[in-house]
């Protein structure tokens, strides 16, 4: 007999159904992926196998776990399931664990409400899962508040309290969309190293997280479930035309055709830029320290790196949106200042930028075809307000939108339509460089990859230059012409594209490229290749701010930092760039465990 | 933390002295003095009480010369209370006003609090309606309205409480005034508890409390109360000085020689040391609860305390 049972269920809202009938079943110590777009109902089922939903939503069918019927149990009879035979993790573990508690509480509470510990021994249990979950200092975590934990920490945390009572069946409900690759691939090898026997319901958009961790896997679309089956063959031979959507929109480092590298001529140099912030207690923040890195014309030059790389310090910076506070920049020959109230109306209108969440830059109180409009009033005054509509309305129909949407409001519009309306305002000025700060990171594998065929287009047809800030590597490879890679504000390689991709030659770009899951299950699962986290931009190490996670380090690193320099086609700052290409790894284990 | 109190402490002291200068300049605006009575004093000994008392001289040297006394600690001696000094009636009236504050402001705590979760559990069922029907009559209900109803009902026709205060025996006397003081908290608070808790009880990190099976009681204890509660910090501040500046009418209609009844009669007498001495001490009382709950705000939130 199954684990759980699903059958018939329907989940709606005042009406209208956001999950549609969906059948399946979870057996005992199985590993089932749940794979589908944001709507499609996955994560709506999963709070209805916990009995979780808000008070307004009608749900129909049936919920079987071991037996029991959890639709429309009474509260007691499923707090009695919770937490002790079924455990959930969700998706950001700062919202979803309490600001106001410390850690220890927060677990020890629900040994204490489960009755299987107190007082001192629910302390030591505490404990001992903390350390299993691969927190060093577990006596320091257990004090410790949420927002004093790295993303990754409080994940491990997460974890810590979904499986200290040894549930039968844990739900994951996109476990590590909120936390860096390098990350991610920690705490997906410690899901897998400590459920043992527990069933494992991955909730996810990415494939590549399902393809080698999950047996099975369920596909949804529009709140119902189109296609399961083993992941080997559903992998290999998609019946469902959603399915095959999915897996051709799923980004891959592995493969991939590489771009014609454009014209070397440079349209926008930053020489030796530094970028610092100050903290509340006055401490100094070094975001970005001494880059220099030029961008050619008619070229998609992709910056990444993990959070706290200092990528989109660097960007505000160039944009004159933070003050730098050193280095220069050079526009089309000529010295551009800093701080953008000093930069002339010409200057202005040649950079312009895309934000990450195209809901909150756009003016909710402003239809679509004026937030296109506006720019052309500040730096086009001579035209009419009518000649501004057409030529906004041109400007929409170039980036793939309906006339009609004009008189829309954001609101109205999916995240992959508003997108592509801040781009329309972007380039209605005809920009000569666009900078896209992590601008697919909230879309979706088809709305995402018809925002950078929007991005491409302009390109072709303009020779626009485009600095793609990401920190999806498989996005970065279909789009970009060379890859700058951030670290601790440092630029550590800049390569072509095809270059970089093939032969990475800085260990944290190898560490990067070796994080990302491939979509493909008959790829070698790799598992996590860095320990640790990005050390704190307060106090960054001495030498090569990489050597406390670099797998290669030696004595050196830890004294001198790496200039960028020339390795066979590349630019790369590492001391041992030139030998470890062939050099083996040295095991996590000894490694300085600088902070885990 | 000292650092952040001390800096505080600093801060306010433009604060007070805005206080003092404008208390200053109004009670002396307003017409009459300390010593006018239905029969006029013969001039020369008005006279001589002014001078005894400096009131001839300019007033902003009077004003410099009650700010040097403030700086040792003088409020001056009462115009109308001879004999007693300023500090020396604050220090016979405030504990009495003090204590009936306090136990006002507990109950309304507990009650306000109470009623308040419960009202944001049953979101929007017959329980709430209830509960906010009943703050909102608190609210907009003044206390002088409440206080001779309850005493004409409770005390003088149904005999069960004490209506005056002289004379009563024990703890039976504060039961009105108390409630009196209590109700309109308590309706605000109720409000506070009720919004803020909602809004906690929608936050991921419950659904998280929920998923581990915990119940709702425990959730509410262990995890909600205490964020829900920081709104309700925020106004415990305004809400103390409140209570303890609106026993003012209470203890006018019960007859309890509080702070209250010296301030009232202060400012009827024109006693003009006594009532700058009172708005002063006041004022101070109300930069200190603020303070004092700002470093509530960082016990409750770590976040804060961080910065």
């Amino acid at each position: 007999m199954s684990l759980l049972e699903v059958s018939g269920l329907r989940i709606s809202y005042g009406g209208s159904s956001v999950v549609d009938g969906v059948d399946f079943a979870v057996a005992n110590g199985e590993s089932v992926g749940v794979v589908g777009e944001s709507g499609s109902g996955k994560s709506q089922t999963a709070l209805a196998l916990l009995g979780l939903l808000p008070a307004d939503a009608v749900v129909e069918g049936s919920v079987e776990f071991d037996g029991q019927q959890i639709i429309g149990a009474p509260e007691e009879k499923l707090n009695k399931l919770r937490g002790t035979r079924i455990a959930m993790i969700f998706q950001d573990p700062m919202q979803a664990l309490n600001p106001y508690l410390r850690v220890g509480r927060q677990l020890s509470e629900v040994l204490r409400q489960h009755q299987l510990a107190e007082g001192q021994q629910a302390r030591k249990t505490v404990l001992e899962m903390l350390t299993r979950v691969g927190l060093s200092d577990a006596e320091r975590q257990y004090r410790a508040y949420p927002h004093e934990l790295s993303g990754g920490m409080r994940q491990r945390v997460m974890i810590a309290s979904a499986l200290i009572t040894g549930p039968d069946l844990l739900i994951a409900d996109e476990p590590t969309t909120a936390l860096d690759v390098t990350v991610q691939a920690q705490i997906l090898d410690l899901l897998e190293e400590l459920r043992d026997d527990t069933a494992l319901l991955l909730i996810t958009h990415d494939l590549g997280i399902v393809a080698g961790r999950c047996e099975r896997l369920l596909v949804f679309e529009g709140g119902q479930l189109v296609e399961s089956g083993a992941t080997t063959s559903l992998f290999a031979a998609p019946r469902h035309e959603h399915t095959r959507k999915l897996l051709e929109a799923a980004p891959r480092v592995d493969v991939g055709k590489t771009l014609a590298p454009a014209a070397d001529k440079s349209i926008l140099s930053v020489e030796d830029v530094a970028v610092q912030y100050r903290s509340n207690r006055g401490e100094k923040l070094d975001a970005v320290t001494s880059v220099s890195l030029s961008l050619r014309e008619g070229e998609t030059l992709a910056i990444v790196g993990e959070s706290g790389s200092g990528k989109s310090s660097l960007v505000r910076g160039l944009l004159g949106l933070v003050p730098m506070s050193s280095g220069k920049l050079v526009f089309a020959g000529e010295a551009l200042s800093g701080p953008v109230q000093k930069r002339t109306l010409q200057e202005l209108k040649s950079l312009q930028l895309v934000f990450q969440d195209p809901v909150s830059a756009l003016n909710p109180q402003m239809t679509v075809g004026k937030i296109v409009a506006e720019p052309l009033e500040v730096h086009a005054k001579g035209i009419s307000a009518s000649e501004r509509e057409s030529r906004a309305l041109k400007m929409l129909s170039k980036v793939g939108l309906d006339k009609a949407l004009s008189d829309r409001y954001s609101h109205q519009l999916s995240g992959g339509q508003a997108q592509r309306v801040a781009i329309a305002r972007a380039l209605i000025l005809e920009p000569k460089v666009l900078v896209c700060d992590e601008a697919v990171a909230a879309l979706d594998g088809s709305a995402r990859e018809r925002v950078l065929d929007v991005i491409k287009s302009a390109q072709a047809e303009t020779g626009l230059s485009v600095i793609f800030i990401s920190h999806d590597l498989g996005v970065v490879r279909s789009v970009s012409h060379r890859v700058a890679v951030m670290y601790l504000g440092r630029l550590v390689e800049i390569a072509e594209n095809g270059v970089l991709f093939a032969t990475p030659r800085h260990p944290y770009t190898r560490a990067l490229l070796a994080s990302i899951p491939v979509a493909d299950p008959r790829a070698k699962i790799v598992r996590a290749p860095l320990q640790g986290e990005v050390p704190s931009a307060l106090e960054p190490p001495a030498g090569c701010v990489f050597h406390t996670r670099c797998p290669f380090v030696d004595d050196a690193c830890k004294a001198s930092a790496p200039e960028l320099r020339d390795v066979a086609g590349s630019r790369v700052a590492c001391l041992r760039a030139g030998q470890i290409q062939n050099a083996t790894e040295k095991p996590p284990s000894e490694l300085p465990s600088a902070h885990r | 933390m000292l650092r952040y109190t001390l800096l505080r402490l600093l801060g306010a002291i433009p604060t007070l002295l805005l206080v003092i200068v404008l208390a200053f300049l109004m009670v002396h605006a307003a017409p009459g003095g300390p010593f006018d009575s239905e029969r006029a004093l013969p001039p020369e000994v008005a006279e001589d009480i002014e001078k005894h008392y400096r009131l001839d001289e300019p007033l902003p040297q009077q004003l410099l010369r009650y700010m040097s006394g403030l700086l040792q600690g003088d409020l001056g001696p009462s115009y109308r209370y001879r004999d007693y000094t300023v500090s020396e009636l604050i220090a016979s009236g405030f504990p009495l006003s003090l204590q009936i504050g306090a136990l006002a402001m507990g109950l309304a705590l507990i009650v306000g609090v109470g009623a308040g979760t419960l009202a944001a559990q049953r979101k929007n069922t017959l329980v709430d309606r209830i509960v906010m029907g009943f703050a909102m009559t608190g609210i907009s209900i003044p206390v002088f309205v409440v206080a001779p109803v309850l005493v004409l009902l409770v005390a003088v026709k149904l005999h069960w409480l004490p209506a005056g205060w002289s004379g009563s025996p024990g703890f039976a006397k504060y039961v009105l005034p108390v409630i009196t003081l209590a109700l309109p908290q308590i309706a605000y608070i109720a409000r506070l508890t009720r919004a803020s808790m909602i809004d906690v009880l929608s936050r991921d990190y419950i659904r998280t409390a929920y998923a581990q099976g915990l119940g709702t009681k425990a959730i509410i204890r262990v995890h909600a109360l205490k964020p829900a509660m920081l709104p309700v910090l925020s106004y415990m501040g305004p809400a103390v000085a409140a209570v303890l500046t609106g026993s003012v009418v209470i203890e006018e209609v019960f007859g309890i020689p509080g702070l209250g009844q010296f301030f009232v009669r202060g400012a009827l007498n024109r006693d003009y040391t006594l009532v700058l001495g009172i708005v002063i001490f006041y004022a101070t009382l109300i930069v200190l609860l603020n303070l004092i709950v700002d470093i509530l705000y960082g016990v409750i939130d770590p976040r804060v305390r961080q910065r």
